[in-house]
């Protein structure tokens, strides 16, 4: 005899079996009579399985393992309880228990939207401004004068093309 | 402190009689924005949120859209003032009953608010009359990139515009149409309408966003998903959607108009005749009233001119509009009073009813 699949809710024997597609990806579901009729998967219109799982979904692991944001002290249990991160670098430290949330939440899980190119280009000016101050100091240091003299040029000629950047856009 | 904004006589939602037009009352578009190296508000402690407030309220103040704009420090507004500001749109209820430290940047004629310190750093909002997701679209990247150059955002090249919450990562961006569907909450269709839009990742709430309650047949229909699609892309599907519900709407009024022409004047005559008569009113009941004259616009039983009167009325019925012109704390009853006389003389002021004026479809 074939085992008998358990409904996904209240463990009962399943006897709706339901496949959806929703944003091209394939949801399952097996449920018993009742939780059918309670979930209203008898009207195949109204019934999202998407909801449903999203519904559900509300992680029934009591000893999962914590981990903590370094920056700002958001916690697994934070993440669980409220939906939300805490600051940016959560976004690296809870990345294994966002991706799931965010495949069901929408179409990819990656950006295909605009880009802010100045303040990136900004950002990453700044930081080739600071590593070229470093190697300056370096130079110096090591009474390499001529080197030093070329890399306060650049510092000077990359300064100057920030500060365009921030007068033009006034 | 928001008198001015009140007594303005460029706000965009209650002064905009040119551009009322059926169905679609406003458009409007929303980005979520942190700054970059800050702790989430929900995160932050009070001298963080105050950092972040004083920064964000500098900033804002030097780009072009807020010249002659307000700023308002959420702790020094009345809660009056601040139920006023959300029937208006201009703030969210989260907004208004957050943490201390919190701040809203609202431009000259209201057509652009910029919240501080709400979920996230920055929620800026572009809202104008009618239908337009595209030109609102254009206003809001231009604002944004204007921002973009005057501060650092919290950005990452896989999620996008980092977000305090999942549902807004990537472009934070949503856009809503405010839509006034009388002809399918009479057919019955809006239960149908709200599930098949939902399929398509777009989400229909009432009027204030809060629940389904559908007070004077508005409805609030939005993209409920962030990443994974450009925000052009995102625009067209939501239009495209909205398109449809306009054409379903206006079969839907014709349907009605056909089927049962006699009730369906009659209750836009009762409607009419109470709202001139009327000497208690709660301020549901006159959203549901002034729905069915909205309507009266449409089918041309009064001018065009007076789709804007309905606007601006529909705003100014709500509570905290009406304790607000009373100038004194008011109880609930008194401003039942207080909303049926404002609008006894307003509807005196409109011409009569004109039945003969409607056109059936084609």
């Amino acid at each position: 005899m074939a085992d008998n699949i358990k409904c996904g809710l209240c463990g009962n024997e399943a006897t709706v079996h339901l496949t959806q597609i929703v944003n091209n990806k394939i949801h399952k579901v097996d449920l018993c009579e009742a939780c059918a009729q309670k979930k209203g998967v008898t009207d195949p219109e109204g019934f999202s399985l998407a909801d449903l799982l999203a519904k559900t979904n509300v992680s029934f692991e009591p000893k999962e393992k914590q981990i903590v944001c370094p920056q700002c002290g958001h916690s697994t249990a934070d993440f669980r309880r409220t939906g939300r991160l805490g600051c940016s670098a959560c976004f690296e430290v809870f990345e294994p228990l966002l991706l799931p949330v965010l495949e069901d939440m929408h179409p990819d899980t990656y950006h295909k939207g605009k880009v802010p190119a100045v303040a990136l280009r900004r950002q990453s000016s700044e930081s080739e401004i600071r590593m070229l101050k470093e190697s300056l100091q370096r130079a110096v240091q090591e009474e390499a004068y001529e080197e030093a003299a070329r890399i306060r040029d650049m510092i000077h000629e990359m300064e100057a093309a920030v500060n365009d950047v921030e007068v033009s856009s006034k | 402190m928001i008198e001015s904004l009140i007594k303005s006589e460029r706000a965009e939602l209650t002064q905009s009689s040119k551009k009322a037009v059926p169905v679609v009352l406003s458009t409007r578009v929303r980005l979520a924005r942190n700054l970059s190296g800050w702790v989430f508000p929900e995160r932050a402690n009070s001298s963080q949120r105050r950092d972040v407030l004083s920064n964000c309220e500098t900033q804002l103040g030097t780009l072009p859209v807020m010249k002659r704009g307000s700023f308002f420090n959420l702790d020094s507004l009345s809660e009056l003032e601040k139920q006023v500001l959300v029937e208006r749109h201009l703030i969210s209820r989260e907004l208004s009953e957050g943490e201390s430290g919190a701040g809203v940047y609202i431009n000259k004629d209201q057509t652009c608010s910029v919240m501080i310190n709400e979920e996230d750093h920055l929620r800026i909002q572009f809202l104008k009359s009618g239908f337009h997701l595209k030109s609102v679209w254009k206003q809001m990247d231009a604002f944004d990139s204007a921002l973009d150059q005057a501060m650092d955002v919290a950005y990452s090249p896989r999620f996008g515009y980092l977000t305090a919450c999942p549902t807004n990562l990537g472009t934070g961006m949503r856009a809503s149409v405010m839509m006034h569907l009388p002809g399918l909450v009479i057919a019955e269709q809006m239960e149908r309408v709200i599930r098949a839009v939902s399929q398509l990742g777009i989400t229909v709430r009432g009027l204030f966003g809060e629940g389904s309650d559908a007070t004077g047949h508005v409805f609030q229909i939005s993209n409920q998903q962030t990443l994974g699609e450009s925000e052009g892309d995102i625009l067209d599907r939501l239009g495209n959607v909205l398109k449809t519900v306009i054409d379903h709407e206006i079969n839907a009024r014709y349907k009605c108009l056909e089927d049962n022409r006699a009730k369906l004047f009659d209750q836009i005559g009762r409607a009419y005749g109470i709202l001139r008569n009327v000497h208690i009113l709660s301020s549901n009941e006159a959203m549901n009233l002034l729905s069915l004259v909205r309507l009266a616009v449409d089918f041309g039983m009064l001018p065009d001119d007076n789709r804007a009167d309905v606007d601006r009325l529909f705003i100014e019925c709500q509570p905290g509009h009406v304790q607000y012109a009373a100038k004194e704390g008011i109880a609930p009853e008194a401003r039942d009073l207080a909303r049926a006389d404002k609008m006894r003389e307003e509807f005196n002021n409109l011409p009569p009813l004109d039945f003969d004026k409607v056109k059936d479809l084609g």
